[in-house]
């Protein structure tokens, strides 16, 4: 029975904190001359991109490695607007090059659900960030993230700060963060707030000040130009003016609180360049830490004769 | 809960005193234990590791490293079994190259988890030398693997079961057990 | 006049209406009083008799794709769902926005012989929503088209559309609005809501519906024109349409089975055959459709029946086309969420299903008592079967149905065309 690591909403608070646990333990990897276990020989490891991102391809791509895996980097071609081979004769010629587990990120939301649930695959599907829907390695390297710099995550509050409506990375993280015990509230502007947010297990606000002292983790999420364009917001001064994480708003934060950002960047934006290099931030050890959480993804999935987490094959499609 | 199809083999004096006599051949066998540094494979064979430490530090007043190695890593029985969760490996800060390693576990019986042993410290470091010391051998070897240090050799049928109790782990405190139990456990016996 | 259409018939012990037992007798194509000699027999112990039903809303797909459906595939699939006249949507390709197009496709539809092909012409050249098409010659073709729609579109434009319903008063034409906002729905994939939320899906909002139905009926109103609101899906617009009707506005509407059964639930899958357009909606939404179509605010059941090849639907969600098949299960959808519910009984089904659509698509002949006289359109259903779903057994050429592996009730027997069988013991009779 092949499991799928798809959505975060999946994971109960065992399978999360499985996870993170071995991913501590295989941090300790990184300490060593041969970074090397010998896991995963023999499996080999497809990491398909229909989208761009060298980063998150990159730290799979040295996840699967270090277990020893085989890794295929497969950069497919088909948007929307360029019609490259369909997903499903991508999906088929993977399953004829006999691949163990695919790493898949899609610029169509439902994009792993699909190549998981419909029957052209047998491997395992690891969801790297599918439209706006869900990122769920990002959310735990997020997590661990967390809890190596805070401790436990019980009752800790983490605000998001961004465009929460386009982001896979805060739907993700919601779902994590609040199974994990932690208290999550959303800030952004009306129009970049989800409908129906008053559903979702979280609160929320369309003010970031009065929020931010209350703090104990503040992630900021990446706000594309083009959504100005799309009258998501007048301007980018008014934006950053009213979102944007830069020094002043720092200080307010608890002592103690930490700075995330998921990357790429939009410095001066979202976030000002003195609050992205200040030693509050999170954003290098989150990308090291990505290794490690992605490893034990692909460890808890693959090692052995069934997985440790996941959802199950058969579930997720109606049919 | 005591099976009970199971026995008493070592109750907790027995076991405390193989623990005493390992101890003290270690110290004789290395002639002092000055380059020794002991391992113990996770979750019984670490707390046994911690023990052997303190005697030989109330022998000798000597406080060697004492750290453990996990080694679900380099199993090769993985793919048989769900995939398990990791045990902790600590590496005592001097490491192991050069060293003298002695790696201690609970029960020896077929041989594979001491290989995987080898095999995962060879990744971490190169020993001048590894010995091994056991509570049990129980026998039923299934490759070239012998213990250095043995707190009783058990002579056991292989559909037999033992198992170790040790108060850190385990409320009813030390003792080695042996007898026929569930096919299920059985199997999990078997794969030591 | 065929052999087939001559053969006379005799169809013993029906629940007309699912009301008193009679028989019905066919001669020469009509409803006779008596039986008659070397007439078949066709037992209908238990069996409800309606009048052949009409959809003023199917997708025949021919001209332009015939991979997913010709109007031979298509009218066999409608007989095999009781069916006995569709109305073909005009977004062919070539679009049916003038007479030439329209006259073929109800030739098509008299060669294949399996139910009467209405076509519907396009309101606008190419459904582009930019300038008129020849309506008056569409109206004047043999053809005779009196349905005008855009459907797969909106027109949006407001002077547009009240040109477009003024235009047609000269002929009784009927313009039927697909009521979708393209501002509002740019790029959507699924109903806004608490589910589109969660799976990072661009919503489709009841607003882009309702604001759009809003505007048409008083539209409507203000042009003295007949307006036809296609698909309606939200109880926001059912709220509009029994608004409009109170105050004595010209304005009819539709539902699809779809939406009388399904909700935005099941797109939690990911899986393409649920999407559609308009999207499924909430269970509230669901249960405001069906009241609905209960009190007669909402005039007919229509398929909108939307046939897709397979590798339309075998992808991710986004790239997926909207629809779904609908001729050969809407009896039994509407038998599951009308009738074994208790809000409608069979003879209100016939009224939802045959006898309305054929007024408001102004087809004589259909929809017609089961009397004396008139024209032999006739279905026979069997409300004790039951049936599961199974694509590869539909006459459709697609198999894009919503319901693979769901057991429905009922089951057409038999449907007759102006007295010839196209339908015998569950079967079409092949032509």
């Amino acid at each position: 029975m092949k499991h799928h690591l798809l959505s975060t909403a999946d994971l109960s608070a065992d399978d999360a904190t499985l996870i993170l646990d071995t991913a501590g333990e295989l941090a300790r990897l990184a300490d060593r001359p041969i970074k090397k276990l010998p896991t995963l020989r023999g499996r080999t490891v497809v990491n398909l991109f229909f989208e761009d991102s060298t980063r998150t391809r990159i730290s799979f791509e040295t996840a699967a490695k270090r277990l020893s895996a085989d890794v295929i980097n497969f950069s497919a071609k088909g948007s929307s607007v360029s019609k490259g081979e369909s997903l499903k004769d991508t999906a088929l010629t993977l399953e004829a090059m006999g691949a163990d587990a695919v790493i898949v990120r899609h610029w169509a939301s439902g994009g792993a659900h699909r190549l998981a649930h419909a029957g052209w695959i047998r491997s395992a599907v690891v969801n790297a960030g599918d439209g706006t829907h869900e990122h769920p390695t990002q959310a735990l390297l997020d997590a661990y993230t967390l809890r190596s710099r805070l401790g436990s995550l019980e009752g800790r509050r983490v605000g998001i700060v961004g465009d929460v409506l386009h982001s896979r990375v805060a739907r993700s993280n919601v779902h994590l963060l609040s199974t994990l015990g932690a208290e999550v509230t959303l800030v952004a502007p009306p129009t970049l707030m989800p409908f129906a947010i008053e559903s979702w297990p979280c609160s929320y606000s369309y003010e970031l000040d009065p929020v931010l002292p209350k703090l104990d983790a503040v992630m900021m999420l990446r706000v594309q130009r083009e959504r100005m364009d799309q009258a998501f917001f007048p301007t980018e001064r008014e934006y950053s003016r009213r979102y944007g994480l830069h020094a002043d708003r720092m200080a307010a934060l608890p002592e103690h609180a930490v700075v995330m950002h998921p990357g790429p960047m939009n410095r001066g934006l979202e976030i000002s360049a003195e609050v992205a290099d200040s030693a509050r931030s999170t954003i290098t050890e989150q990308v090291a830490n990505g290794v490690s959480v992605r490893m034990a993804v692909l460890y808890l999935l693959l090692g052995g004769s069934e997985p440790a987490i996941g959802t199950e094959n058969d579930e997720g499609g109606a049919r | 809960m005591t099976n009970p199809a199971m026995r008493v083999v070592l109750d907790a004096s027995a076991v405390n005193r193989a623990l005493t006599r390992i101890a003290h051949e270690i110290l004789e066998r290395t002639q002092g234990a000055d380059d020794a540094v002991l391992l113990g494979i996770p979750t019984r064979g670490a707390h046994l590791a911690t023990r052997l430490g303190e005697r030989i530090a109330a022998v000798e007043g000597l406080k060697l490293p004492v750290g453990t190695l996990d080694v679900t890593m380099y199993r090769d029985d993985l793919r048989l079994k769900p995939t398990r969760a990791l045990g902790r490996t600590e590496i005592p800060n001097g490491g192991v190259d050069g060293k003298l390693v002695v790696l201690v576990d609970d029960v020896l019986f077929s041989g594979r988890t001491i290989r995987a042993a080898l095999d995962a410290l060879g990744d971490i470091g190169r020993p001048r030398a590894v010995q091994l010391a056991v509570l049990v051998d129980r026998g039923h070897r299934e490759l070239p693997i012998r213990a250095d240090y043995v707190g009783k050799n058990l002579p056991t049928a292989q559909r037999e079961t033992v198992q170790v109790r040790l108060t850190e782990t385990d409320e009813e405190g030390d003792a080695v057990l042996l007898g026929i139990k569930s096919a299920g456990a059985a199997v999990k016996e078997a794969t030591k | 006049m065929s052999a087939q259409e001559r053969q006379a018939w005799t169809i013993r012990g029906a629940r007309v209406l699912g009301g008193e037992v009679r028989d019905l007798y066919v001669s020469d194509g009509v409803f006779v009083d008596e039986a008659v000699s070397g007439a078949r027999v066709v037992e209908a112990d238990g069996l409800i008799a309606l009048p052949g039903l009409v959809d003023l809303h199917t997708h025949l797909r021919e001209p332009g794709r015939e991979d997913a459906e010709t109007v031979l595939t298509g009218t066999r699939a409608a007989a095999a769902g009781g069916y006995t006249a569709v109305h073909a949507m005009a977004n062919t390709d070539p679009v049916a926005d003038t007479a030439g197009v329209v006259e073929q496709v109800w030739r098509l539809g008299r060669e294949a012989g399996y139910c009467d092909v209405q076509p519907v012409g396009a309101v606008t050249v190419g459904i582009a929503g930019e300038r008129l098409a020849e309506l008056g010659a569409m109206a004047d073709s043999a053809a005779r088209v009196r349905v005008f729609s855009d459907d797969g579109h909106c027109v949006s434009d407001a002077a547009l559309m009240r040109r477009a319903l003024e235009y047609v008063k000269a002929f009784g034409g009927v313009v039927a609005q697909h009521a979708q906002e393209p501002r509002l729905t740019e790029g959507a994939q699924m109903n806004e809501g608490e589910v589109s939320s969660v799976l990072g899906l661009r919503g489709w909002p009841a607003v882009a519906e309702e604001a759009i139905i809003a505007r048409d009926v008083l539209l409507a109103a203000h042009t003295g024109s007949r307006l036809h609101v296609c698909h309606l899906s939200t109880a926001g617009s059912v709220e509009l349409v029994r608004w409009a009707k109170s105050k004595g506005y010209p304005v009819t509407a539709e539902v699809t089975p779809h939406h009388l059964l399904l909700t935005d639930e099941l797109v939690r899958g990911y899986d393409p055959v649920y999407k559609v357009n308009p999207p499924l909606r909430t269970a509230e939404d669901v249960a405001a459709v069906r009241a609905g179509l209960a009190d007669g605010t909402i005039d007919v059941v229509a398929t909108d029946h939307a046939p897709h090849p397979v590798e339309a639907k075998d992808c991710e969600w986004a790239v997926a086309a909207m629809g779904m098949l609908g001729l050969e299960t809407a009896l039994s959808v509407v038998q599951h969420t009308m009738v074994e519910t208790g809000l409608l009984d069979w003879a209100g089904v016939a009224d939802r299903m045959s006898v309305r659509a054929a007024v408001i698509g102004s087809l004589e002949g259909h929809g017609r008592p089961l009397e004396s006289g008139e024209p032999a359109n006739l279905t026979l259903l069997d409300p004790a079967a039951s049936r599961v779903i199974e694509p590869n057994a539909l006459y459709s050429r697609s198999r894009n149905t919503p319901y693979a592996g769901l057991k429905l009730p009922g089951a057409v027997h038999a449907t007759f065309l102006r007295g010839a069988a196209t339908v015998l013991d569950g079967k079409v009779i092949d032509r």
